[in-house]
């Protein structure tokens, strides 16, 4: 067995590395070898997560029944309305559609589907599967026809599992969204005022990222300048302010006039909630949020996004694509921000204000820190007690994760013994670099034997992944913290921060872990 | 919670909504995992390996391991030999198992990649099996995955000694049930001193004890050498004739060894059948520890039969498990008012409908449905009880009806695979279950001051 452990890492030394190690670079966004016993997934896969929250839109799966049934209301992605996106829909493709195309079932599918009177689908996502790709359905063809049959939108996404990585995905669920928001421009706003807006907005970009110019000077006057650059900005906007305020409608005016900024949540899943949590942040310093992507996300906020005078990007290994397409397309400038780790929360926090430079802003949210951070600084402090010294292996999908819990470890006093994360870019894997201590195993698209290895060499106390990981940890006696889509606690803001180490203590110092080795063996 | 659907029923013929079935590649994994030393092999695209784990993990929270050919967009128009002999090659180096087991996907068959032949083309490592099943996933169901490679086992490895002397074992096809279940089968045939080669089995590989020590591959699962040995049994007890029955009469075909298609032993009568077999077959008794649990089940049942008579419960999940609990809770008193399987088969109704022929009440019976059309029956016909899977909760929750969990898959509850479903010790775990659900929920739904201590 050990030999084959050995022969597995040679295989796939460039994968791998060791902080403080001469090797410069890691190798990582490769396709697995083929006999990979990978954790990665699909096109399809990718698509689904990011698409499937936007809670009244019919996401129908085109494909044999097993595409759907293992997507079914997987991603644990919280509504505070509608609910139809965790029923799953399926053309269950047969022998026959395989053979003669499938084509003509997701027509009749689409037909059951708008005839069922309980169903009023305003928008039906239709994903293609790996097969389909292959026998080559027209789901463009049949989407528009649909469209034109009923009057509503059926937009295809390009997500056949063989064709490129989980990323590729993310990109086809990011195309079917703005699709769906070129419907806000025919509708509002016309082609000429949109582009009006886009041209406000690059401007206003431009003003802010001078934003760095004022290293040296002392504070009262780094102020002033602000301020100065502020209200340039400000009367740029209230040509845009107007022409929304017009498209507004009367019931909506009131709860909105509180705001006066508004922006997207982007690459939030609103899992156990966090995107309310957020939320409820921005709306306290004085935010609208528009439009979320896609947690607790509907069809009419989606629409309304193209209005925000900000993007912010939480997880940007699945929605920097869609940040980027959209400051092209509307103008808003975007900001790339992590609410996991109080740290990161913080600056988040500062960083949108400074971004959106209302000074009433600025202050509330320093009013709103103020307010909460000694608190949880005190938990934190409990829980240190609990967790210092201890050594953590993390091995998630997203590098952002990665990143983050890097630092939360940090200054949990936990140290991180390994980091590797499946979908990780080479930047991702330099910042890891330097956040770890020397002597840390950094891998990418990882098998379970090496986690097992390099869990067993460092001595891991805890493993931080997804589902699959979690019955290797617990085999190999060492606790589990789950950083996945399953995660039922939130693990963003003030309140994350406290519910990451809780939840760390809880599995880390459970007395199971004693009692393996005690008992009738001694 | 939106009420999504209505009680008025529409004729869909195509469109599924929540399936109460999945793909024939995950069915076959799992047969895969109960061969020794073997590694599942997914040909096709990344997602369904991954997606066949994580389900798995998740019911049996355990760990499942498993390879896949990683189908880029060049494999799927030039074909996948070259991934999949790459993929072989890594994985005897790497992986190093004594058994790979592959399975096709949806995207492999339509592109037409002949396995056979590209497993004659490449040199099998000194030692080592190869396995390979054809599992399209649009056709059948997981448990016809499952059939497929638990057939494949026997057609490719099967064998028969020159002098056809019998090796006075029986063999054992448990279908598509839990390690628990599989761990119930093989004590109840050492009770009655049976020599047999079980197949596929799970235990020791999705069971196994938490030591500290991670094994990729686990001591259980039968053997090579055991599979080899099946053309020379005495008999081949096949149990649930959709999981199981196909790789008997294969085997039937190949060596010539009788097939006996029983119904999985859920509850007494199938046990009791299970038991008249092996009797028959093998001329051993039944030891006296198995009739008195037999007694005790009757006698659990005596006890609590007032709270079953006349309850009407809705059954659904894979075939063969659903036509044995549709008999055992007919003859606890209940009525199955709705039955119902996503894996489409005839076979399914006809054996259902002959089950009910006594019954005196309206009742729904379908193959190849889903939880939506179970929904909206319950909508019209409201029921006490569901029995099934982890899906169930949307309707139970939405009606407010218990659900008993049993069969594949259970994702919101643990230390079911650990427990027989099965034989007489499995049935009185189903009544404790049952029993159970009904009367919290009448202690739940009656007022204070009529509550009792003695139910």
């Amino acid at each position: 067995m050990q030999n084959s452990r050995n022969k597995a890492l040679s295989e796939r030394e460039d994968f791998i590395m060791t902080k403080g190690d001469k090797k410069e670079n890691i190798k990582c966004d490769q396709q697995s070898l083929a006999g990979a016993v990978s954790q990665r997934a699909c096109v399809y896969s990718g698509a689904r997560v990011v698409l499937n929250p936007v809670k009244d839109a019919y996401h129908l799966v085109h494909g044999p029944i097993g595409c759907a049934s293992y997507t079914w209301d997987i991603r644990g992605s919280l509504t505070s309305g509608a609910d139809v996106f965790r029923s799953s829909f399926s053309t269950d493709l047969k022998e026959k559609d395989i053979v003669f195309g499938g084509e003509t079932k997701l027509k009749l599918v689409i037909e059951e589907l708008m005839e069922a009177e309980q169903y009023e689908p305003e928008v039906i996502f239709i994903y293609s599967t790996c097969v389909v790709g292959v026998i080559g359905d027209d789901l463009k063809a049949a989407a528009r026809k649909a469209e034109k049959k009923y009057g509503i939108r059926v937009i295809p996404v390009e997500s056949s599992g063989f064709a490129g990585t989980k990323s590729k995905g993310y990109k086809a669920a990011c195309e079917a969204l703005l699709t769906l928001m070129d419907d806000f421009k025919a509708e509002n706003n016309g082609v000429e005022s949109s582009k009006k807006a886009a041209d406000n907005r690059n401007e206003i970009k431009k003003l802010s990222q001078q934003n760095e110019d004022y290293g040296e000077l002392d504070t009262k006057e780094k102020i002033r300048l602000l301020q100065k650059k502020l209200s340039q900005i400000n009367s740029l906007q209230t040509g845009k302010a107007i022409e929304n305020f017009k498209n507004k409608k009367l019931k909506e005016q009131a709860e909105v006039s509180s705001y006066s900024k508004k922006i997207n949540l982007l690459g939030d899943y609103n899992l156990a909630g966090e995107g309310w949590i957020i939320e409820n942040y921005l709306n306290q310093v004085g935010i609208e949020l528009v439009a979320r992507f896609t947690g607790d996300s509907s069809i009419k906020d989606i629409r309304k996004a193209p209005t925000a005078d900000l993007n912010i990007v939480q997880c940007a290994g699945s929605m920097k694509y869609l940040a980027k397409r959209m400051e092209k397309k509307f103008g808003i400038p975007f900001l790339e921000i992590s609410f996991l780790g109080l740290q990161d929360s913080l600056d988040s926090l500062r960083q949108i204000a400074q971004h959106l430079g209302d000074q009433i802003i600025i202050n509330n949210v320093e009013k709103l820190i103020a307010r909460r951070l000694p608190d949880t600084e005190a938990k934190l402090r409990i829980y240190k007690n609990y967790l210092s010294g201890k050594k953590a292996a993390i091995y998630v999908g997203g590098a952002f994760k990665a990143i983050s819990l890097v630092k939360q470890f940090n200054d949990l006093g936990i140290k991180t013994v390994m980091v590797g994360t499946q979908n990780g870019k080479e930047s991702d894997y330099e910042k890891l670099r330097e956040l770890t201590d020397p002597g840390t195993i950094i891998l990418d698209d990882a098998n379970p034997s090496e986690l097992e290895v390099f869990m067993r060499e460092k001595g891991a106390d805890v493993l931080v992944g997804g589902v699959k990981d979690r019955a290797l940890a617990y085999k190999m006696g060492i606790a589990f913290f789950d950083h996945n889509h399953e995660r039922k606690d939130p693990l963003v803001g003030f309140e994350g921060v406290v519910n990451l180490a809780q939840e760390l203590d809880l599995t880390i110092n459970s007395p199971i872990w004693k009692t393996i080795r005690s008992g009738i063996d001694e | 919670m939106q009420d999504l659907v209505p009680k008025e029923y529409k004729e869909r013929n195509s469109l599924v909504i929540n399936p109460v079935k999945t793909c024939q590649p995950i069915g076959a994994m799992y047969a895969a995992l109960g061969v020794h030393g073997a590694l599942p092999h997914s040909h096709g695209s990344q997602g369904c390996c991954s997606y066949h784990r994580m389900h798995l993990t998740k019911h049996f929270r355990e760990p499942v391991v498993a390879s896949s050919s990683s189908f880029t967009e060049g494999a799927s128009v030039f074909g996948g030999r070259a991934n999949l002999e790459t993929a072989l090659k890594n994985i005897f180096a790497v992986y190093d198992p004594q058994v790979v087991a592959i399975n096709t996907t949806c995207l492999s068959e339509t592109i037409g990649d002949d396995i056979g032949s590209i497993i004659n083309g490449f040199d099998v490592p000194e030692g080592k099996t190869i396995i390979h099943a054809s599992t399209p996933s649009y056709v059948g169901s997981h448990i016809t995955g499952f059939s497929n490679m638990v057939k494949a086992m026997i057609k490719q490895l099967s064998e028969k000694n020159e002098e056809a002397k019998t090796n006075n074992k029986l063999n054992l096809i448990p279908g598509f049930v839990d390690p628990g279940d599989i761990r119930e089968i093989k004590r109840i045939l050492e009770a009655m001193d049976i020599d047999y080669i079980l197949f596929p089995d799970q235990s020791d590989v999705l069971d196994t004890p938490l030591d500290g020590n991670y094994d990729m591959y686990p001591e259980g699962g039968v053997t090579i050498p055991e599979l080899n040995d099946t053309g020379n049994s005495q008999a081949t007890i096949a149990l649930g004739e959709f999981a199981s029955a196909d790789s008997a009469f294969e085997l039937e075909k190949k060596h010539d060894v009788k097939p006996y298609i029983l119904k999985s032993p859920v509850g007494i009568k199938a046990t009791d059948e299970l038991l008249m077999q092996l009797m028959k077959l093998t001329g051993k008794e039944v030891p006296a520890k198995i009739e008195k649990e037999r007694g005790q089940l009757v006698d659990i049942i005596a006890d609590t039969h007032h709270q079953f008579h006349g309850k009407k419960v809705a059954v659904y999940g894979d075939p063969d498990i659903v036509i044995s609990l549709t008999e055992f809770v007919l003859s606890l008193g209940m009525r199955p008012v709705h039955v119902l399987t996503g894996t489409p088969d005839n076979k399914f109704e006809e054996t259902v409908t002959e089950m009910m022929s006594d019954a005196d009440w309206e009742y729904n019976i379908t193959a190849g449905g889903d939880l939506f059309q179970l929904h909206q029956w319950i909508k019209n016909d409201p029921v006490d009880l569901l029995l099934g899977n982890s899906y169930g909760k949307l309707v139970a929750r939405q009606e407010d009806i218990p659900l008993v969990r049993v069969g594949f898959p259970i994702l919101d509850r643990s230390v079911h695979s650990y427990l027989p479903t099965i034989g007489y010790k499995g049935a009185i775990l189903l009544v404790e279950k049952i029993s159970g659900a009904l009367l919290d929920r009448k202690d739940r739904d009656t007022d204070f001051e009529l509550t009792e201590f003695v139910l």
